[in-house]
């Protein structure tokens, strides 16, 4: 190739490499330029941003009608929760997404952390539903939107992770019918759909019960996403063990180490720094599979959009872009997870290398 | 050791003992207050009728047939969408993933735009979506888009040509003045959710085809490439046999995830095996019966899946071996 200024370089090199290549890339380009000034009008400069149902009449979707979200992101945002005390789920959604997005970035030691999260979580429960310091009760069954969405994702994980790893450990057991009965739940759970475990945590838990107890239905909820998860999440943790090096587990006998002793201290550490990045695969899907819920009537992110709009002839015909605004929402949560990933596979190279061996 | 086999014996015994008293008390429970509700229970109700009626069915069926072929009903329909779902997002997925390992620039962010943006919002909210699109932006059926000769897009769903009609060879959609007839109709619950399905897992599929192309050596390109095999030479004898074999095993599960995914149907209405059971659940009341059909039946599709993925996996080594 002729050596010329390295912009020449760049464009021969990424978009006219060879004759397909430049059909692309033309190709490409001249669709950019027939669509974008449309999306873009769309977008922003047809759109309308005020509340003003009138005016997104008036554009009749030639421009996007933001004017939804700025309407009703309160209902979209918290679902049912009554108007005035919205400042409760807002305190404690901030308060869990800095204790989350501390630990993931490990800014503080992880005993400061562990009892951050000893004191966050409650403090959430205690501010969603009141009853106590003051605060007027609110039933769970009236929690809805984003805190709702980020509590049963944080929970379902935080609870789906020590079942799967007792599930995982389970199938290396000594024990032929411990690993068959955690070999038979993961089997069970992986081959069905999460709405029929949803199902079965809805109608079904309420009956297995004996009479006098009844849970409500966010935990039953809760608990079906936790064994829904942790099966998902064993299996990533089983394959994990498996790829540690036999000589590891020799190693660790070699030192006069029991088998469980080795287990906690000489593999599964080994295991689990191995696939963080599969279960933050697993974490984006709870995240995102939080959604289903609203087939079961609690209304997070996605069902109280539908709460929202639905009922509203004036606002009923702009759910696209209220759709837009927590995709968008969902999509922040879910590309925060992965880059998180990237960075602790990125981070876990660097060690190994430094690491003499 | 016996002294070991003894205790690990011993333990087993205990473990299945507690189990069964779990079981047990969780059953007494459950009896009871079915029988303080009033709730029945047995399968008897499978043979008789349905009772409601189904949107659309490719099994022929009216609300006095039984519950039983309701049920078969939606298993149809589950299929009906799955397979064409799976052939297109196995294609559009496939395109996307080779895109992604395109030396042009633009192509490559393009399929990476892609799939970041689908993977990363629920799929609920994409079929919701969807549907919204269908059924209140697209113009009426009197003004369908005509998108190609004889076919119609509008919010009565899609009309497409199919065998058969008058002349015993097409049957080709007309715009009359009120609806479009003739042809093949999509209705628009099945329309959102071909698209919905199709679209989001083709970007799983897109990243199963990328990571197993990408995991071939480097050499091998450069190898064949050394050898004068062209770049297609190279791409159809060298890479994709060897790909293959780390594709297919999670290609297999994404087909398996887009088949349980198809239960999401029920959020949109069409009569899929799941939306069927729950209309049947909350007619007859018998929710442990429904809810262990459904289960059973996904995991009958789930262990023939696996029979399939583990047959293609040997026909695919052999292929790889043959060449």
């Amino acid at each position: 190739m002729t050596q010329g200024p390295p912009l020449h370089d760049w464009l021969r090199r990424n978009l006219f490499s060879d004759a397909f290549s430049s059909a692309t890339t033309v190709a490409l380009v001249a669709a950019a330029l027939w669509w974008l000034p449309g999306l873009i009008d769309w977008l922003l400069l047809q759109a309308v941003f005020r509340a003003d149902a009138g005016a997104c009449q008036a554009a009749s979707h030639a421009g996007a009608c933001w004017g939804v979200v700025a309407e009703k992101y309160r209902v979209i945002l918290f679902g049912r929760y009554p108007h005035e005390e919205q400042w409760r789920p807002l305190l404690a959604t901030a308060l869990l997404l800095v204790v989350i997005v501390a630990s993931g970035r490990r800014l503080l030691p992880l005993r400061v952390m562990a009892t951050a999260w000893a004191i966050t979580l409650p403090a959430f429960f205690v501010l969603m539903g009141g009853g106590r310091f003051g605060l007027q009760p609110v039933g769970s069954d009236q929690w809805g939107g984003f805190p709702l969405t980020l509590l049963l994702a944080t929970l379902g994980m935080l609870l789906a992770f020590p079942l799967a790893i007792l599930v995982a450990l389970g199938r290396f057991s000594g024990l032929p019918l411990l690993r068959g009965l955690c070999r038979s739940y993961v089997e069970l759970v992986r081959g069905v759909p999460l709405i029929s475990v949803l199902f079965l945590a809805s109608f079904l838990f309420p009956l297995l019960l004996p009479p006098g107890i009844s849970i409500d239905v966010l935990l039953r909820v809760l608990l079906g996403i936790v064994l829904f998860a942790a099966a998902y999440l064993s299996e990533t943790i089983r394959g994990g063990l498996l790829a540690i090096p036999a000589g590891q587990h020799d190693a660790a006998a070699a030192l006069g180490l029991g088998r469980w002793q080795a287990m906690r201290w000489i593999i599964l550490p080994q295991a689990l720094r191995a696939v963080v990045p599969s279960m933050m695969n697993s974490a984006v899907s709870i995240f995102k599979d939080t959604s289903l819920v609203t087939v079961v009537s609690l209304y997070e992110l996605t069902g109280s959009l539908s709460l929202a709009l639905a009922g509203d002839p004036e606002w009923r015909s702009f759910h696209l872009e209220g759709y837009l605004f927590i995709a968008l929402i969902y999509w922040i949560g879910c590309h925060a997870m992965s880059r998180f990933s990237r960075g602790f596979e990125h981070a876990a190279r660097l060690a190994d290398r430094s690491t003499p061996t | 050791m016996p002294a070991q086999r003894w205790r690990n014996l011993l333990v087993q015994t205990l473990i299945a003992a507690g189990l069964l008293a779990l079981l047990w008390w969780l059953l007494d429970a459950t009896a009871t207050n079915m029988r303080e509700r009033g709730i029945r229970s047995g399968f008897d109700f499978l043979l008789e009728p349905a009772g409601f009626g189904i949107g659309e069915s490719l099994l022929p069926f009216d609300s006095t047939d039984s519950a039983l072929w309701a049920l078969a009903a939606g298993l149809a329909n589950t299929l009906r969408v799955a397979l064409p779902a799976i052939f297109i997002s196995t294609m559009l997925g496939t395109l996307v993933g080779l895109g992604r390992l395109s030396p042009n620039l633009l192509l490559r962010k393009l399929c990476a735009a892609y799939v970041e943006a689908l993977r990363n919002v629920p799929l609920l909210l994409q079929l919701l979506a969807w549907y919204f699109i269908v059924t209140d932006l697209l113009p009426a059926a009197s003004e369908a888009l005509q998108l190609a000769p004889h076919v119609f897009l509008s919010k009565s769903g899609l009309s497409v040509p199919w065998l058969g009609g008058d002349d015993g060879l097409l049957d080709l959609p007309q715009r009359g003045a009120m609806n479009v007839s003739g042809g093949a109709a999509m209705t628009p619950e099945y329309l959102a959710l071909l698209l919905g399905l199709s679209l989001y897992t083709a970007a799983y599929v897109a990243e199963t085809v990328r990571a197993g192309i990408a995991a071939v050596p480097r050499g091998q390109s450069e190898a064949a490439l050394a050898l004068g095999l062209t770049r297609l030479q190279n791409f159809r004898l060298v890479l994709l046999p060897q790909a293959l074999r780390g594709i297919i095993p999670p290609l297999t599960n994404q087909h398996l995830s887009l088949t349980k995914n198809a239960s999401l149907a029920v959020a949109i209405g069409y009569p899929e095996l799941v939306s069927v059971a729950n209309t049947t659940l909350n007619q007859t009341g018998r929710a442990a019966e429904c809810i262990a059909l459904i289960m059973a039946v996904y995991l009958i599709l789930s262990l023939l899946t696996a029979w399939l993925s583990a047959w293609l996996e040997r026909r695919s080594g052999r292929w790889a071996d043959r060449s």
